[in-house]
This record gives C-alpha cells, sequence and structure tokens, in this order.
C-alpha cells in the first residue's frame, strides 16, 4: 500500500524564496512543496464521508497545518498560487509537476492575495461522495492546471483524465474566488452547524443554516425553503420525507 | 471476523475482551492450568461473544453512528458476575456477564418440555431442584448510558471509587455515577463559543489508579493536563500542565500532527504518565511537567516519509501503548504488524511481528529489525517495504503476568512468556 517511488525532500524550515525560479529543476523547491501541500490539505478537508461524521480531530489538524501554510506565506509575501502544468503522465507519488509555469508579472507586482477556501461546495460533495477513495489518490497525483489571469481562474487541462476531481478542484477554486478573503475559520462554521448542541438540540431549535450532508437529499423533497427561514413545519415534511427514502432504500 | 478495535485484560487477567468494527464483543477467558502438565500455561478460549452496539442513524444530522467498538474498560469484580463498559462513538452500556450452569427441574405446572400440565392430572407434588446443566454464559445490557455526547467518545475509563466513571468525546468530558443513565455532570468543556476559532481536541482521558479525584487528559496538539475534580465543578482549569517544548530543529509542517498524543494511560503505580504521539512514546513524571523523563522512539525512520503518510493519512492513525504490570516494560504497535517493547530499565528494546506467516505457534519470536541506510542485511526489513495497511494500534499487557494481547487488524494473537 505504501507509495514507492521518488525520494521527496522533506519539508523543512528552509526558506527558499527565490527557490520557484530556481525551481526549474528536478527537486520541487519549497515554496512548491509547500503550495502543493496546501492543495492536499484543501482536498483532504473536503472530501470526506457521505454517510459518517468526519473526523473530528483529523479536520483540525488538517485545518492547522493550513492555517500555518497560509500564516507562513501571507509572512514570505508568497501568498500566490503558482502555476502548474501536469505533464502527461502523473504517478501516485508526485505531488507537483516538473515544469512551473511563472507567475504572472502583474501578480508580482501586486502581490496578490489568493482568497481562501470557503464554506463547503454543495455539488462537489455530492459528486466526490462516491468516489472519494479514488478521488483521494487522483488528488495527489494530479495538479490542475491553472491560468491566472486577472480574477478568473480557467481551466486549461490537456490531459485524458479529467475525472471528477478536475471537476471539483474547478468548483473548489471558482468558489475560492468568488468569495471574499477569508481565513480557514469559515471552513468550522459549516462544521459547526453541522454538530449540533445538546441544548439547540434539546429545545427544538434547528440550525439555520443547511448542512453539507443533507445537500443532496434535500433534491428530493420539494423545493421549499431551505434558508433559515423555513419554518418548523416545512422541516419536519422535509424530515419525514427524507426519513421515507432512507426507509425504502 | 471483522476488525478488532479495542482490547482489554480484566482486573486478574482471568478475562480478555475484544470490541470489533461490527459492534460485537468477544470475550476470551484463560483455562485453568491444569494439574496433569502444571508447565503449561492456561490458554485462552472464547467465553463469551454478544452483540454490544447496533449501527444507527442520526436522523437529525443525516448521519450514520457506527457500531464499531471504541473502548472496552472492565470492572473490578465484586460478585460472581462480570462487567464491563463499552462504548462506541456516542453510547456506553455496562453489560453484566455471568454464567449460568444449573437449571430447576420438577416443576408442579408444566412438564420438562415448558408445556403446562392439566392441574386435574396432578396426583402430588413435588419440590423443583436445581440440577446441573451445561455451562451456558449469558451477557445482559444492565444500563445504557446515551445521549450524553455530541462528538465522537475516544475514551472511557472507570474511576477508582467504582462508583463513577468518565466518558470523553473530542471536546467534552463526562462524569457518570453507573447507577445513573438519565444524567451525567460535564467536567471538562473545551467546546469555543466560536467552532471557527477550534484549534485543539480531547484526543484521550484516564482516571488516576488511586486518586478518585484525579484524571489527566491529553490533546491533538501534544500536551497534557491534569485536573483535580475537588476544586470545582467545571475542571477548565488544570491542576498541572505537561507539555515538552519543541525541538527547533525537528520542525516542520508535519510538527503539530506528530505531536498529537493518540493514547494516555497511568503508570500502575499512579506515579507515571506514558503518552504515545505518532513517532515516540513518552514517559513522565507527574511531579515534573515541563518535559518527559523517557522518550522512546517507536519507529524514527518514518520522520522521512511524513509527507506521504500525510497523503495516505496514515499519520493520524491512532496508536495505543501500554504498561506491564510491574511499570517496567512499555508497549506500543507499528506497521507492518510490528509491535515494540521497551524496558525502562536496561533501556533494550526489540521489535516483533504479529503474523501467521512468519511464526509457528508456540515458537518464540525472532526480533525484527527495519533497516533504513542503503544496505539491507538478510532479515531485515527496508522502509518502503513496509506494510502500511498492516498497523497495530491496539494492545493488552496482562496485569500481572507476562502475557500480551496484539490485535493485528482483524485477528488476536496471543503470546506468553516462554516456559522452561
Amino acid at each position: 500500500m505504501f507509495v514507492r517511488g521518488l525520494k521527496r525532500k522533506c519539508f523543512d524550515g528552509e526558506e527558499d524564496i527565490e527557490g520557484t525560479l530556481a525551481g526549474i529543476k528536478a527537486i520541487p523547491s519549497y515554496n512548491l512543496q509547500r503550495q502543493s501541500l496546501l492543495d492536499m490539505s484543501l482536498v483532504k478537508l473536503q472530501l470526506c464521508h457521505m454517510l459518517v461524521e468526519p473526523n473530528l480531530c483529523r479536520s483540525v489538524l488538517i485545518a492547522n497545518t493550513v492555517r500555518q501554510i497560509q500564516e507562513e506565506m501571507t509572512q514570505d509575501g508568497t501568498w500566490q498560487m503558482i502555476n502548474t502544468q501536469s505533464t502527461g503522465q502523473a504517478s501516485l507519488d508526485r505531488l507537483v509537476s516538473t515544469d512551473i509555469l511563472c507567475r504572472s508579472s502583474r501578480e508580482q507586482a501586486e502581490g496578490k492575495h489568493v482568497p481562501g477556501y470557503s464554506t463547503f461546495n454543495k455539488d462537489f460533495e455530492g459528486d466526490q461522495a462516491q468516489d472519494s477513495s479514488e478521488t483521494m489518490s487522483t488528488a495527489s497525483s494530479v495538479q490542475a492546471p491553472r491560468n491566472l489571469q486577472s480574477n478568473v481562474w480557467e481551466m486549461e487541462n490537456p490531459q485524458e483524465n479529467k475525472g471528477n476531481f478536475q471537476k471539483s478542484l474547478d468548483q473548489i477554486f471558482e468558489t475560492l474566488d468568488n468569495k471574499s478573503p477569508n481565513s480557514v475559520e469559515d471552513l468550522f462554521s459549516e462544521v459547526d452547524n453541522s454538530y449540533y448542541d445538546l441544548d439547540t438540540m434539546l429545545t427544538g431549535m434547528m440550525s439555520n443554516t443547511k448542512m453539507g450532508h443533507c445537500d443532496g437529499l434535500e433534491t428530493f423533497s420539494s423545493p421549499t425553503t431551505t434558508t433559515s427561514n423555513s419554518n418548523c413545519k416545512s422541516d419536519l415534511n422535509e424530515l419525514d420525507h427524507i426519513v421515507e427514502i432512507l426507509v425504502e432504500s | 471476523a471483522d476488525i478488532i478495535s479495542t482490547v482489554e485484560f480484566n482486573h486478574t487477567g482471568e478475562l480478555l475482551a475484544t470490541g470489533d468494527k461490527g459492534g460485537r464483543v468477544v470475550i476470551f477467558q484463560r483455562e485453568q492450568e491444569s494439574k496433569n502438565q502444571p508447565h503449561r500455561r492456561g490458554e485462552y478460549n472464547v467465553y463469551s461473544t454478544f452483540q454490544s452496539h447496533e449501527p444507527e442513524f442520526d436522523y437529525l444530522k443525516s448521519l450514520e453512528i457506527e457500531e464499531k467498538i471504541n473502548k472496552i474498560r472492565w470492572l473490578p469484580q465484586q460478585n460472581a458476575a462480570y462487567f464491563l463498559l463499552s462504548t462506541n462513538d456516542k453510547t456506553v452500556k455496562l453489560w453484566k456477564v455471568s454464567e449460568r450452569d444449573k437449571r430447576p427441574e420438577g416443576y408442579n405446572l408444566k412438564d420438562e418440555d415448558g408445556r403446562l400440565r392439566d392441574p386435574s392430572m396432578i396426583t402430588m407434588l413435588r419440590v423443583p431442584v436445581l440440577r446441573p446443566m451445561d455451562l451456558m454464559v449469558e451477557a445482559t445490557p444492565r444500563r445504557v448510558f446515551a445521549n450524553a455526547h455530541t462528538y465522537h467518545i475516544n475514551s472511557i475509563s472507570v474511576n477508582s471509587d467504582y462508583e463513577t466513571y468518565m466518558s470523553a468525546d473530542d471536546l467534552r468530558i463526562n462524569l457518570w455515577n453507573f447507577e445513573i443513565t438519565n444524567q451525567s455532570f460535564n467536567i471538562v468543556d473545551i467546546k469555543p463559543a466560536n467552532m471557527e476559532e477550534l484549534t485543539e481536541v480531547i484526543t484521550a482521558a484516564e482516571f488516576h489508579p488511586h486518586h478518585c479525584n484525579t484524571f489527566v487528559y491529553s490533546s491533538s496538539k501534544g500536551t497534557i493536563r491534569l485536573c483535580d475534580m475537588r476544586t470545582s465543578a467545571l475542571c477548565d482549569r488544570h491542576a498541572k500542565f505537561f507539555e515538552e517544548p519543541e525541538d527547533p530543529s525537528n520542525r516542520s509542517f508535519f510538527s503539530e500532527i506528530i505531536s498529537s498524543i493518540s493514547d494516555v494511560k497511568f503508570s500502575h503505580s499512579g506515579r507515571y504518565i506514558m503518552t504515545r504521539d505518532y513517532l515516540t512514546v513518552k514517559v513522565w513524571d507527574l511531579n515534573m511537567e515541563n518535559r518527559p523523563i523517557e522518550t522512546y522512539q517507536v519507529h524514527d525512520y518514518l520522520r522521512s516519509k511524513l509527507c506521504s503518510l500525510y497523503e495516505n493519512d496514515c499519520i493520524f492513525d491512532k496508536f495505543e501503548c501500554v504498561w506491564n504490570g510491574s511499570d517496567s516494560v512499555i508497549m506500543t504497535g507499528s506497521y507492518n504488524n510490528f509491535f515494540r517493547m521497551f524496558d525502562r530499565n536496561t533501556k533494550r528494546d526489540v521489535t516483533l511481528e504479529a503474523s501467521r506467516e512468519n511464526s509457528k505457534p508456540r515458537a518464540i519470536l525472532k526480533p525484527r529489525k527495519v533497516c533504513v541506510g542503503g544496505k539491507r542485511r538478510k532479515d531485515e526489513i527496508s522502509v518502503d517495504s513496509l506494510d502500511f495497511s498492516k498497523k497495530i494500534l491496539h494492545t493488552a499487557w496482562h496485569p500481572s503476568e507476562n502475557i500480551i494481547a496484539v490485535a493485528a487488524t482483524n485477528n488476536l494473537y496471543i503470546f506468553q512468556d516462554k516456559v522452561n
């Protein structure tokens, strides 16, 4: 199960800002490694099992790692995404591709801040649910080529196997782009809503925002309002409907 | 057979309980040593099997609640029956395991098959007598402690007063009385007011073996807090705080993840605590908070592979650790079905393997070695050949003898000291 292959350089505390330019080498630069670690972490946070609650400890640890990377990148002034273009062949144990597209000079001048990732993307989750295990393996191997032109991220992928992952990654980045820059805390605003406080549960108050896992199921029910103002009765009807479906399946 | 998720000896070592992913509990009992063969140690045979937890569905959150048994803890034996606590992510249950080896015979109103007799046909009365029957072991749920945890339960610990126990989830610890199932006291709550500020969770908790007011809990940031329940009802302020300063030379993006403590255990003496993080086992003296007194490397050769292990999620594996009866040896698991033992006195350590292919029953286990350098000697295994799907997370040590139980995925291995 353990992946053999290229020995990757271990992450350590080296600062290597110039590494990106010098990075057109076989060994990925520190910045590139850091970037790929960030990407991998984001994907890990998004992919969770459909039916079982995700492990909170794991989520917290990954989120802290992301936060740490973000902080470091902010300090570096390198809080920008590096363009990469995948090679035709992406083996499992390579996090980064060997070809690196340099950042556009405009971005360098602006010191553009990439908006932080925000809440879960509904469609993405729905897609991912089925084959989360497969996409986990492809996640590490594929780097979505991104062409940073102003604020629009376009998918430019000459690869044959697009797969769910490409589409989803694209969706994440689209979502990122649309929202205002936010830190990793936003992640837990979603998590919070899916973990009911015992108190709120007992007082019969349902949380306002929708839960990621329920979104898929909501498509079954009639398009009642699922916003914060939905009244209890429609919630109950929905719940009945959901239960019905589950029982039948 | 399902994946074993917990292993625990009872206080005498006579019984060994295992819980699995399917919610089942299997209890093994040690056979009495026969007088004919005094040198042959008692073997463990299946004593009782029962379904402890069933899968549930939380309709409010639309999430499944797994039936996997996270922990089993025995209560000390107080009468002929055995009691144990078993828990899944949300519910703790108290089970009574008792034997029945006699049954009454000679009822007046019903015959041996249980059919009712015609009263008019009865001409004389008899007194039912107890006759021996085949031994039957019954397990009955005596208490169900439910609906007290919003997050996943990772630990349970019986207090030394034998009247209370605690259950810990990611953010809270609750104190229960065995007799009361509809109420529990919350003694630790680290949930932030704003969940977005959450950066640390509780990973394990245990009561002190002798002081019923003292307990410890470990966190995902590699810290241990010792709390005294006498100081206040809510033990959010610790009495002692154990943390080792970070080694700056080893710093990486994975530093925090590998410092997360997966298990914490008091020594039998109550003087020390042992913690397990991803790469090491540490022994702490309760009187010294600023660093552990001993650190043992479990599999330091993985330090250069952390990125891959993060990728395949192995870095989040939660290994447990155990003391032997005299607190002189500690044991923990690793990958490739390896487990490690460290002798605290001689400072010697050994790596053993739990595998049917590589050792025959009753054969002495051969020490294993992982080679890190280029040259691999015969019988050594290289780091890249390790099988990371074969992980030993759960082990147990008999309370007084050198008998260990090792859970390797869905197999249970029991090893004993060789008798001359």
